[in-house]
């Protein structure tokens, strides 16, 4: 059992003379088109933008962080510059990130679909993603907001004087976008399989998008009460929340974190469909224990739901339900620990190159093991009081989510857009930002746990001066990582009209999208595909790839 | 593999020193801090074994070395193995995790109490003799010491790193924590849980003194009241006396043995007097009327302020003939032959324990 497989030459390659692209033109045919695949491209352009606002919130608060004293921006600027960096990098960004994009472009063509199972609802969710972002945008151009992230209360309801229900409004729209494209794509992935493609030919990235499809469906309107009941709480006090009212306060975390626990694996589940793709692609081999990497996915959805209390051990809940939240998060911490296992067992006996997704994907494997391992740290009771609220929970939650899932996140864009565009990026300049954005991030982030041990607590405007090293190398490795986010946002542009035509299958990848041109038809396929083979057959590819030279030649 | 015991302390008197490492200050720092090595030490496993895959596999198995990739299914065997294996390691630090908490969440019965109360953007300790302090918390090592804290606004965090204790501060309703220090110097006190403005300026320190020395500053920065007696004239100016005055026929029940007692409920349960329920009694009397007794107590929410209702309940606690015993037995215990030597004292504090701010004293203030 073994296969060879050489990369098709490009230079013979051309780009289709009709394409999703070019099908139809105007700005018209965009905003109101039904096509997954424009409608990904919407969500690239829109969760792009936001990227950069929220980046640079952070470039702000990396920079405040320079000096022990709050010299350069007002306590309040300060509040404003994390509310918004976390609400639009969470809300904005990292929860559409790959399911809206990637998950769009290719979920219905990798299980052999002419569209996801409602277009409309699709744009509609785009449509909704943007009036959440105006909302946002309106906010944050009329003062800010500056609850945190987190909408806390009683700080949301009674004691903030900024546009809190502006910008619980917005979020609570754009949970909607999230609600109508996990509902697209697990009514797709249940009904529009092509002939043959039963569940268990699925790629992984569609087994991962269904499990945080899951997430989004169940979770997200929890969210949705939450924030009506924080928006009512300030208006009319209903007292929900408010102690003096007979409300409780600690209803309101329960009430969040039963969303914003899920909303993690929401967001980094999809990344690990990504990191499967890319690990078997690049090492020519079909991923080690498919199943065992499938249902683990299912398995952090539903363990997922059951650790919210977790975000609360100090908070006095009671002994014994800690108890029991912790010994959920130690469960939930091994389906990780399967995967990363299983996604290094993978490059046993392959055939590995090492271009920019693959890069990516050990930086993926990495710093989320890091960022996974913290994690325990912080689900074992004793540790977490002393680790908790403070730059340790910072760095950690950075490791899992930008560490993990933006390294995920620019794997994909970089491993599809030879799909989604006809044209490949620069491949060496990719490499560059790929290892750039690693020690970067590596820098930003690492001193951080090491301040969070020492006491630093998180959303600190100022702090003691002996703090002061640690915060200048974590600053340092910001300006790094920002460099390395910089890159793909040149080249990336430049490779459209300049990179080389990609061909259909730039990668020798076995799901169903590569077997189809790039850019892909509109209605993807020419005709209704047939499934007779497993997910990464790399023996079924080579057959047919001998077989299509023999026929051409 | 055997480590010198020298060098050992070499290494932990080094670390303890290195800017990169809180102090140990309190009992609970050395678990904690055993802990985190431990938990250190698995994730370097976890991540070295994870990185020699990665790169051994990359190496060995690069296209140039191997152009043909060989097809493998996977293996339950490997499967069961690191599912397993992590699974182990997780329980091992769920176990410890969980004794660790209920160590720090769980106060010894001999602690002394100390109230705090958080608001934006400031932290006020009351000691029960009577000494208020705001931004600074002066308490006496190699003792227990318990802290019942609530807020009077929105969520804080009390937090001590160099005793490896934190606990959120609550708005309507107390939670507590305790530690014991260790060593005396100055420490720094955090609110860690964001809460408006000026969050990062509310910090303080913690002052641990010897307790000869926490003795003379008690003695020197006391209000004059305990907090108790502000309680009895608050009990008294409120009106409570004339339902709660212990008679027989009085409408209120007797509360001179109420505290840390079983009590009937009219709804038929039973609950302790503790401080969050003579709290609650106050400020919803409906809702926890005794058995026996009618409804008619009024509402004391929005009259009595967060300060005041620690007073009474410290009053009420002092009713209590068993605490007040218990309680003369602490301080003795704390001081020898140091009761009466406090009057003549000048309230001097020792060395760089000085630094914080006592606050005027308000004897139980009532609001409007």
């Amino acid at each position: 059992m073994s296969t060879i497989v050489t990369l098709p030459n490009q230079e013979e390659a051309r780009l289709p003379k009709l394409s999703y692209l070019n099908s139809e033109y105007g700005l018209k045919s965009w905003l109101l088109t039904g096509d997954h695949k424009r409608i990904a491209m919407l969500y690239l352009i829109s969760i792009t933008f936001f990227f950069f606002l929220g980046g640079a919130f952070a470039g702000l608060i990396r920079l405040e962080l320079l000096t022990p004293q709050p010299d350069l921006v007002a306590s309040d600027t300060y509040n404003k510059l994390f509310t918004m960096h976390g609400v639009i990098m969470i809300f904005l960004f990292l929860v559409p990130s790959v399911p809206a994009t990637v998950g769009n472009f290719v979920i219905p063509i990798m299980v052999g679909a002419k569209d996801l199972a409602f277009p409309k609802i699709n744009l509609l969710s785009w449509y909704l993603y943007v009036a959440g972002a105006c909302f946002l945008v309106y906010a944050l151009l009329n003062g800010g907001v500056d609850t945190g992230w987190t909408f806390t209360t009683p700080l949301s309801t009674h004691y903030l004087n900024t546009h809190v229900i502006t910008a619980a409004m917005g979020v609570f729209i754009a949970g909607f976008s999230s609600i109508f494209t996990g509902l697209n794509f697990i009514v797709t992935i249940h009904r529009m399989r092509c002939p043959g493609m039963t569940w268990f030919r699925l790629p992984l990235f569609c087994w991962s998008h269904y499990a945080a499809s899951i997430l989004m469906v169940l979770g997200t309107p929890v969210l949705a009460i939450t924030l009506v009941l924080v928006m009512l709480e300030r208006t009319v006090g209903i007292g929900v929340f408010d102690p003096t009212k007979g409300g409780d306060p600690l209803l309101f975390q329960h009430l969040f974190w039963f969303y914003s626990h899920p909303a993690v694996y929401i967001m980094i589940l999809p990344g690990m469909g990504v990191i499967s793709e890319v690990i078997s692609t690049f090492s020519r081999k079909r991923v080690f224990g498919y199943t065992a990497v499938a249902f683990s996915s299912v398995a952090i959805a539903v363990f997922g739901f059951f650790v919210w209390a977790h975000h609360m051990f100090i908070m006095g809940v009671s002994n014994y339900s800690a108890l029991v939240f912790s010994l959920l998060t130690m469960l939930v911490a091994v389906p990780s620990a399967i995967k990363i296992f299983n996604w290094a067992a993978t490059l046993y006996k392959g055939s590995l190159t090492f271009e920019t997704p693959m890069l990516y994907a050990f930086g993926f494997m990495g710093l989320f093991t890091i960022g996974g391992l913290t994690g325990v740290f912080l689900g074992s009771l004793g540790m977490d009081i002393h680790l908790t609220e403070t730059y340790f929970i910072v760095a950690h939650f950075h490791f899992v989510m930008v560490g993990g899932m933006l390294m995920a996140y620019l794997a994909g864009v970089h491993f599809w857009w030879p799909k989604m565009t006809g044209r490949m990026y620069p491949e060496s300049m990719s490499q560059l930002a790929a290892v750039t954005t690693f020690i970067g991030f590596i820098l930003t982030f690492f001193p951080q746990f090491i301040v969070g041990y020492l006491g630093m607590p998180r959303r600190y405007h100022a702090y003691p001066p002996e703090f002061q090293v640690l915060n200048v190398l974590s600053t340092a490795g910001a300006t790094v990582l920002g460099i390395g986010y910089l890159l793909p946002m040149l080249y990336m542009p430049w490779s459209l009209k300049y990179g080389k035509i990609a061909g259909s299958n730039p990668w020798q990848a076995t799901g169903l999208e590569w077997q189809i041109q790039s850019p892909p038809l509109t209605e993807n396929f020419v005709d209704i595909p047939v499934m007779d083979h497993e997910a990464y057959d790399y023996e079924w590819l080579a057959h047919k790839t001998e077989h299509e030279v023999t026929t051409v030649g | 593999m055997h480590i010198s015991p020298v060098l050992w302390q070499f290494l932990v008197h080094w670390l303890t020193n290195s800017a990169l490492f809180p102090p140990e200050a309190s009992a609970i720092s050395p678990y904690m801090d055993a802990f985190y090595f431990f938990l250190c030490a698995i994730s370097a496993v976890g991540l070295i074994a994870v990185a020699i895959l990665v790169f051994g596999f990359s190496i060995l198995y690069r296209k140039e070395k191997s152009p043909v990739a060989t097809q493998i299914e996977g293996s339950t065997l490997l499967e069961a193995t690191w599912t397993i294996i992590p699974l182990a390691l997780f329980m091992i630090c769920f176990v410890w995790g969980a004794l660790l908490y209920f160590r720090i969440y769980n106060p010894p019965t001999n602690a002394m109490n100390i109230y705090i109360v958080g608001k934006q953007w400031m932290w006020k300790a009351e000691h029960p003799g009577g000494q208020h302090e705001i931004d600074s918390l002066h308490i006496p090592i190699n003792r227990p010491v318990q802290l019942t804290m609530i807020s009077q606004d929105v969520f804080h965090s009390f937090s001590i790193p160099a005793f490896r204790v934190k606990r959120e501060v609550i708005p309507g309703r107390y939670s507590t924590v305790w530690f014991e220090a260790t060593a005396t110097g100055t420490y720094h006190l955090f609110c860690t849980q964001y809460c408006g403005t000026d969050h990062s300026a509310m910090i303080g320190e913690v002052v641990a003194m010897t307790p000869d020395d926490y003795q003379k500053w008690a003695a020197g920065s006391t209000s004059g009241a305990s907090l108790a007696q502000n309680g009895e004239r608050l009990f008294a100016s409120l009106g409570c006396n004339s339902c709660h005055s212990g008679e027989a026929t009085a409408r209120g029940p007797n509360l001179s043995q109420v505290y840390g007692s079983r009590l009937q409920l009219a709804d038929g349960s039973t609950v302790t007097a503790n401080d969050a329920f003579l709290r609650e009694a106050i400020l919803n009397p409906s809702t926890h009327v005794m058995q026996g007794y009618a409804p008619i107590m009024p509402t004391y929410q929005g009259q009595v302020s967060e300060e005041g209702l620690i007073d009474l309940v410290e009053y009420i606690k002092n009713l209590n003939s068993n605490y007040r015993i218990q309680q003369t037995l602490t301080t003795s215990q704390l001081a020898p032959g140091q009761a009466g030597a406090s009057s003549s004292g000048t309230p001097q504090v020792n060395g760089p324990a000085r630094a914080g701010r006592t606050a005027p004293s308000v004897p139980g203030t009532v609001n409007q």
